[in-house]
Protein backbone atom coordinates (compact mmCIF):
# COMPACT_ATOMS: atom_id res chain seq x y z
CA UNK A 1 0.00 0.00 0.00
CA UNK A 2 1.33 3.16 -1.25
CA UNK A 3 0.57 6.97 0.53
CA UNK A 4 -1.64 7.69 -2.36
CA UNK A 5 -3.32 4.76 -1.69
CA UNK A 6 -4.13 6.08 1.83
CA UNK A 7 -5.23 8.83 0.70
CA UNK A 8 -7.83 7.46 -1.68
CA UNK A 9 -9.25 4.94 1.28
CA UNK A 10 -9.40 8.89 3.31
CA UNK A 11 -11.21 10.00 0.34
CA UNK A 12 -13.49 7.18 0.30
CA UNK A 13 -14.42 7.86 4.23
CA UNK A 14 -14.85 11.46 4.03
CA UNK A 15 -16.99 11.83 0.93
CA UNK A 16 -19.05 9.31 1.59
CA UNK A 17 -20.00 10.11 4.57
CA UNK A 18 -20.95 14.01 4.13
CA UNK A 19 -22.57 12.80 1.21
CA UNK A 20 -24.80 10.45 3.49
CA UNK A 21 -25.34 13.50 5.68
CA UNK A 22 -26.34 15.54 2.61
CA UNK A 23 -28.65 12.97 2.07
CA UNK A 24 -29.93 13.31 4.88
CA UNK A 25 -30.24 17.00 5.11
CA UNK A 26 -32.24 17.25 2.16
CA UNK A 27 -34.61 14.93 2.51
CA UNK A 28 -35.69 16.06 5.46
CA UNK A 29 -37.07 19.01 3.47
CA UNK A 30 -38.77 16.66 1.40
CA UNK A 31 -42.10 15.15 1.96
CA UNK A 32 -42.49 11.52 3.38
CA UNK A 33 -42.60 9.58 0.10
CA UNK A 34 -44.98 6.05 0.29
CA UNK A 35 -45.11 3.49 -1.57
CA UNK A 36 -47.96 4.43 -3.77
CA UNK A 37 -45.63 8.02 -4.66
CA UNK A 38 -42.20 6.48 -5.24
CA UNK A 39 -41.25 8.79 -8.25
CA UNK A 40 -41.38 11.42 -6.16
CA UNK A 41 -37.53 10.01 -5.00
CA UNK A 42 -36.64 11.09 -8.94
CA UNK A 43 -37.92 14.71 -7.73
CA UNK A 44 -36.04 14.86 -4.75
CA UNK A 45 -32.61 14.05 -6.79
CA UNK A 46 -33.34 18.31 -7.47
CA UNK A 47 -33.49 19.17 -4.01
CA UNK A 48 -30.25 21.73 -3.65
CA UNK A 49 -28.53 19.18 -0.43
CA UNK A 50 -29.67 16.33 -2.40
CA UNK A 51 -28.16 16.96 -5.32
CA UNK A 52 -24.78 18.54 -3.27
CA UNK A 53 -25.00 14.98 -1.46
CA UNK A 54 -25.23 12.83 -5.32
CA UNK A 55 -21.92 14.99 -6.51
CA UNK A 56 -19.87 14.10 -3.58
CA UNK A 57 -21.50 10.39 -4.04
CA UNK A 58 -20.29 10.63 -7.20
CA UNK A 59 -16.67 11.25 -6.48
CA UNK A 60 -17.12 8.57 -3.85
CA UNK A 61 -17.77 6.37 -6.14
CA UNK A 62 -15.32 7.10 -8.59
CA UNK A 63 -12.58 6.79 -5.69
CA UNK A 64 -14.49 3.15 -4.61
CA UNK A 65 -14.23 2.07 -7.98
CA UNK A 66 -10.32 2.88 -8.13
CA UNK A 67 -9.44 0.61 -4.93
CA UNK A 68 -11.75 -1.82 -6.43
CA UNK A 69 -9.35 -1.83 -9.14
CA UNK A 70 -5.92 -2.76 -6.89
CA UNK A 71 -7.75 -4.20 -3.40
CA UNK A 72 -10.08 -6.95 -2.63
CA UNK A 73 -13.53 -5.96 -1.55
CA UNK A 74 -13.26 -7.51 1.65
CA UNK A 75 -10.20 -5.05 1.90
CA UNK A 76 -11.62 -2.05 1.17
CA UNK A 77 -15.52 -2.06 3.10
CA UNK A 78 -13.76 -2.70 6.94
CA UNK A 79 -10.93 -0.42 5.63
CA UNK A 80 -13.10 2.43 4.90
CA UNK A 81 -15.72 2.07 7.53
CA UNK A 82 -13.79 5.11 9.40
CA UNK A 83 -16.73 6.67 7.31
CA UNK A 84 -19.56 5.46 9.53
CA UNK A 85 -17.53 7.28 12.98
CA UNK A 86 -17.62 10.44 10.54
CA UNK A 87 -21.14 10.09 10.24
CA UNK A 88 -21.74 9.64 13.89
CA UNK A 89 -19.84 12.37 15.19
CA UNK A 90 -21.96 14.49 12.36
CA UNK A 91 -25.10 13.20 13.55
CA UNK A 92 -23.80 13.81 17.36
CA UNK A 93 -22.33 17.52 16.09
CA UNK A 94 -24.42 19.05 13.24
CA UNK A 95 -28.31 17.03 13.96
CA UNK A 96 -27.68 16.90 18.04
CA UNK A 97 -28.20 13.73 17.66
CA UNK A 98 -26.85 11.63 21.11
CA UNK A 99 -24.40 9.12 21.20
CA UNK A 100 -24.88 6.78 24.02
CA UNK A 101 -22.15 4.38 25.36
CA UNK A 102 -22.98 1.48 23.18
CA UNK A 103 -22.12 3.87 20.02
CA UNK A 104 -18.68 5.00 21.67
CA UNK A 105 -18.18 1.44 21.98
CA UNK A 106 -19.36 0.74 18.57
CA UNK A 107 -16.88 3.58 17.10
CA UNK A 108 -14.00 2.02 19.05
CA UNK A 109 -14.65 -1.67 17.78
CA UNK A 110 -14.90 -0.09 13.82
CA UNK A 111 -11.59 1.60 15.03
CA UNK A 112 -10.21 -1.50 15.94
CA UNK A 113 -11.52 -3.95 12.69
CA UNK A 114 -9.71 -0.48 10.40
CA UNK A 115 -6.66 -1.22 12.10
CA UNK A 116 -6.85 -5.28 12.29
CA UNK A 117 -7.73 -5.21 8.28
CA UNK A 118 -5.27 -2.49 6.67
CA UNK A 119 -2.09 -4.13 8.18
CA UNK A 120 -2.74 -7.56 5.63
CA UNK A 121 -2.50 -7.49 2.05
CA UNK A 122 -4.77 -5.81 0.09
CA UNK A 123 -4.91 -8.15 -2.58
CA UNK A 124 -5.47 -11.84 -2.88
CA UNK A 125 -6.94 -12.49 -6.27
CA UNK A 126 -5.46 -11.53 -9.21
CA UNK A 127 -6.58 -10.54 -12.81
CA UNK A 128 -7.39 -14.17 -14.59
CA UNK A 129 -6.54 -12.24 -17.68
CA UNK A 130 -3.30 -10.80 -16.55
CA UNK A 131 -0.38 -13.52 -15.88
CA UNK A 132 1.08 -13.32 -12.17
CA UNK A 133 4.19 -11.40 -12.16
CA UNK A 134 5.85 -9.56 -8.65
CA UNK A 135 5.00 -6.52 -9.62
CA UNK A 136 0.98 -7.13 -9.71
CA UNK A 137 0.97 -10.43 -6.62
CA UNK A 138 1.06 -9.01 -2.85
CA UNK A 139 3.70 -11.17 -0.74
CA UNK A 140 2.81 -11.34 2.46
CA UNK A 141 5.68 -11.39 4.84
CA UNK A 142 5.84 -13.02 8.09
CA UNK A 143 4.18 -10.05 10.13
CA UNK A 144 0.93 -9.74 7.65
CA UNK A 145 2.15 -6.71 6.07
CA UNK A 146 3.22 -6.61 1.99
CA UNK A 147 6.12 -6.17 -0.16
CA UNK B 1 -44.80 -2.50 17.69
CA UNK B 2 -44.55 -2.48 13.61
CA UNK B 3 -45.91 1.55 13.14
CA UNK B 4 -46.01 2.40 9.26
CA UNK B 5 -42.36 4.59 9.58
CA UNK B 6 -40.97 1.44 11.20
CA UNK B 7 -41.97 -1.05 8.05
CA UNK B 8 -40.96 1.36 5.49
CA UNK B 9 -37.55 2.05 7.54
CA UNK B 10 -36.60 -1.77 7.86
CA UNK B 11 -38.16 -2.75 4.26
CA UNK B 12 -35.85 -0.42 2.21
CA UNK B 13 -33.51 -1.14 4.46
CA UNK B 14 -33.31 -4.69 3.31
CA UNK B 15 -33.75 -3.58 -0.55
CA UNK B 16 -30.55 -1.81 0.14
CA UNK B 17 -29.08 -4.55 1.34
CA UNK B 18 -29.92 -6.82 -0.99
CA UNK B 19 -28.46 -4.14 -4.25
CA UNK B 20 -25.50 -3.19 -2.33
CA UNK B 21 -24.30 -6.69 -1.91
CA UNK B 22 -25.37 -7.48 -5.44
CA UNK B 23 -23.95 -4.36 -6.79
CA UNK B 24 -20.41 -4.52 -5.02
CA UNK B 25 -19.79 -7.99 -5.61
CA UNK B 26 -20.40 -6.92 -9.68
CA UNK B 27 -18.40 -3.72 -9.21
CA UNK B 28 -15.19 -5.53 -7.90
CA UNK B 29 -15.54 -8.48 -10.42
CA UNK B 30 -15.51 -5.76 -13.12
CA UNK B 31 -12.63 -3.62 -11.54
CA UNK B 32 -10.67 -6.73 -10.86
CA UNK B 33 -11.15 -7.84 -14.86
CA UNK B 34 -10.20 -4.03 -15.48
CA UNK B 35 -6.77 -3.93 -13.54
CA UNK B 36 -5.46 -0.90 -11.80
CA UNK B 37 -7.24 2.03 -12.53
CA UNK B 38 -4.28 4.44 -11.83
CA UNK B 39 -1.91 2.20 -13.81
CA UNK B 40 -3.89 2.14 -16.47
CA UNK B 41 -4.73 5.92 -16.66
CA UNK B 42 -0.68 6.64 -16.67
CA UNK B 43 -0.81 4.24 -19.64
CA UNK B 44 -3.18 5.04 -21.71
CA UNK B 45 -4.95 7.84 -20.64
CA UNK B 46 -8.49 9.53 -18.99
CA UNK B 47 -10.74 8.64 -21.96
CA UNK B 48 -9.36 4.96 -22.19
CA UNK B 49 -10.46 4.21 -18.73
CA UNK B 50 -13.68 5.56 -18.68
CA UNK B 51 -14.29 3.75 -22.11
CA UNK B 52 -12.96 0.41 -20.07
CA UNK B 53 -14.85 0.84 -17.22
CA UNK B 54 -18.37 1.81 -18.91
CA UNK B 55 -17.95 -0.88 -21.76
CA UNK B 56 -18.12 -3.81 -19.31
CA UNK B 57 -21.64 -5.64 -19.08
CA UNK B 58 -20.35 -6.46 -15.34
CA UNK B 59 -19.50 -3.03 -14.40
CA UNK B 60 -22.99 -1.45 -16.05
CA UNK B 61 -25.65 -4.61 -14.27
CA UNK B 62 -23.36 -3.28 -10.90
CA UNK B 63 -23.95 0.65 -11.29
CA UNK B 64 -27.81 -0.49 -11.94
CA UNK B 65 -27.87 -2.19 -8.88
CA UNK B 66 -26.40 0.45 -6.92
CA UNK B 67 -28.66 2.95 -8.43
CA UNK B 68 -31.50 0.86 -7.05
CA UNK B 69 -29.47 0.60 -3.56
CA UNK B 70 -29.04 4.89 -3.99
CA UNK B 71 -33.45 5.12 -4.50
CA UNK B 72 -33.92 2.58 -1.33
CA UNK B 73 -31.61 4.88 0.56
CA UNK B 74 -33.26 8.08 -0.48
CA UNK B 75 -36.49 6.30 1.19
CA UNK B 76 -35.29 4.64 3.93
CA UNK B 77 -33.56 8.13 4.85
CA UNK B 78 -36.75 10.03 4.67
CA UNK B 79 -38.47 7.35 6.80
CA UNK B 80 -35.58 6.82 9.29
CA UNK B 81 -32.87 8.34 11.35
CA UNK B 82 -29.69 9.15 9.41
CA UNK B 83 -28.12 7.14 12.85
CA UNK B 84 -30.05 4.57 11.69
CA UNK B 85 -30.10 3.83 8.05
CA UNK B 86 -26.87 3.64 7.51
CA UNK B 87 -25.00 2.01 10.20
CA UNK B 88 -27.84 -0.75 9.74
CA UNK B 89 -27.49 -0.85 5.96
CA UNK B 90 -23.88 -1.24 6.00
CA UNK B 91 -23.46 -4.43 8.62
CA UNK B 92 -25.88 -6.04 7.25
CA UNK B 93 -24.48 -5.43 3.73
CA UNK B 94 -20.78 -6.11 5.10
CA UNK B 95 -22.21 -9.67 5.86
CA UNK B 96 -23.49 -10.17 2.70
CA UNK B 97 -20.47 -9.18 0.75
CA UNK B 98 -17.90 -11.24 3.08
CA UNK B 99 -19.97 -14.42 1.64
CA UNK B 100 -19.90 -13.09 -1.77
CA UNK B 101 -16.71 -12.13 -2.03
CA UNK B 102 -16.02 -15.85 -0.83
CA UNK B 103 -17.97 -17.89 -2.95
CA UNK B 104 -18.37 -15.52 -5.92
CA UNK B 105 -14.89 -13.53 -6.45
CA UNK B 106 -12.37 -16.27 -4.72
CA UNK B 107 -11.41 -13.76 -1.98
CA UNK B 108 -9.40 -15.71 0.68
CA UNK B 109 -10.79 -14.61 3.81
CA UNK B 110 -7.93 -15.02 6.43
CA UNK B 111 -8.73 -15.04 10.50
CA UNK B 112 -7.31 -11.61 10.04
CA UNK B 113 -10.42 -10.48 7.71
CA UNK B 114 -13.01 -12.44 9.18
CA UNK B 115 -12.01 -10.88 12.68
CA UNK B 116 -11.73 -7.27 11.07
CA UNK B 117 -15.40 -8.00 9.05
CA UNK B 118 -16.71 -9.10 12.81
CA UNK B 119 -15.51 -6.51 14.97
CA UNK B 120 -16.73 -3.98 11.79
CA UNK B 121 -20.11 -5.73 11.93
CA UNK B 122 -20.52 -5.43 15.72
CA UNK B 123 -19.36 -2.12 16.11
CA UNK B 124 -21.38 -1.36 13.14
CA UNK B 125 -24.50 -2.76 15.20
CA UNK B 126 -23.51 -0.92 17.99
CA UNK B 127 -23.59 2.52 16.40
CA UNK B 128 -27.49 1.49 15.16
CA UNK B 129 -28.20 0.98 19.11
Amino acid sequence: MTFRRYLVIAFICVSGAIGDFCLKLGMSHVPQITIDHLGQTVLAVFQPLVFLGIILLIGFFSAYLTALSWADLTYVLPATAVGYIVIALLSRLVLHEQITGYRWAGILLIAGGVGFVTRGPAKTTVNPDIPVTDANMAIPTQDGATV
Amino acid sequence: MITPSNLYTWGFITSIVLFSTAGDVLLAKAMTRIGDLGELFSRVGLFAVVRAVFSSGIFLAGLLCMSCAFFSLLVALNWGDLSLVVPAAASLTFLGNALCAKFFLGEQLDSRRWISLVLVVAGVALLAH
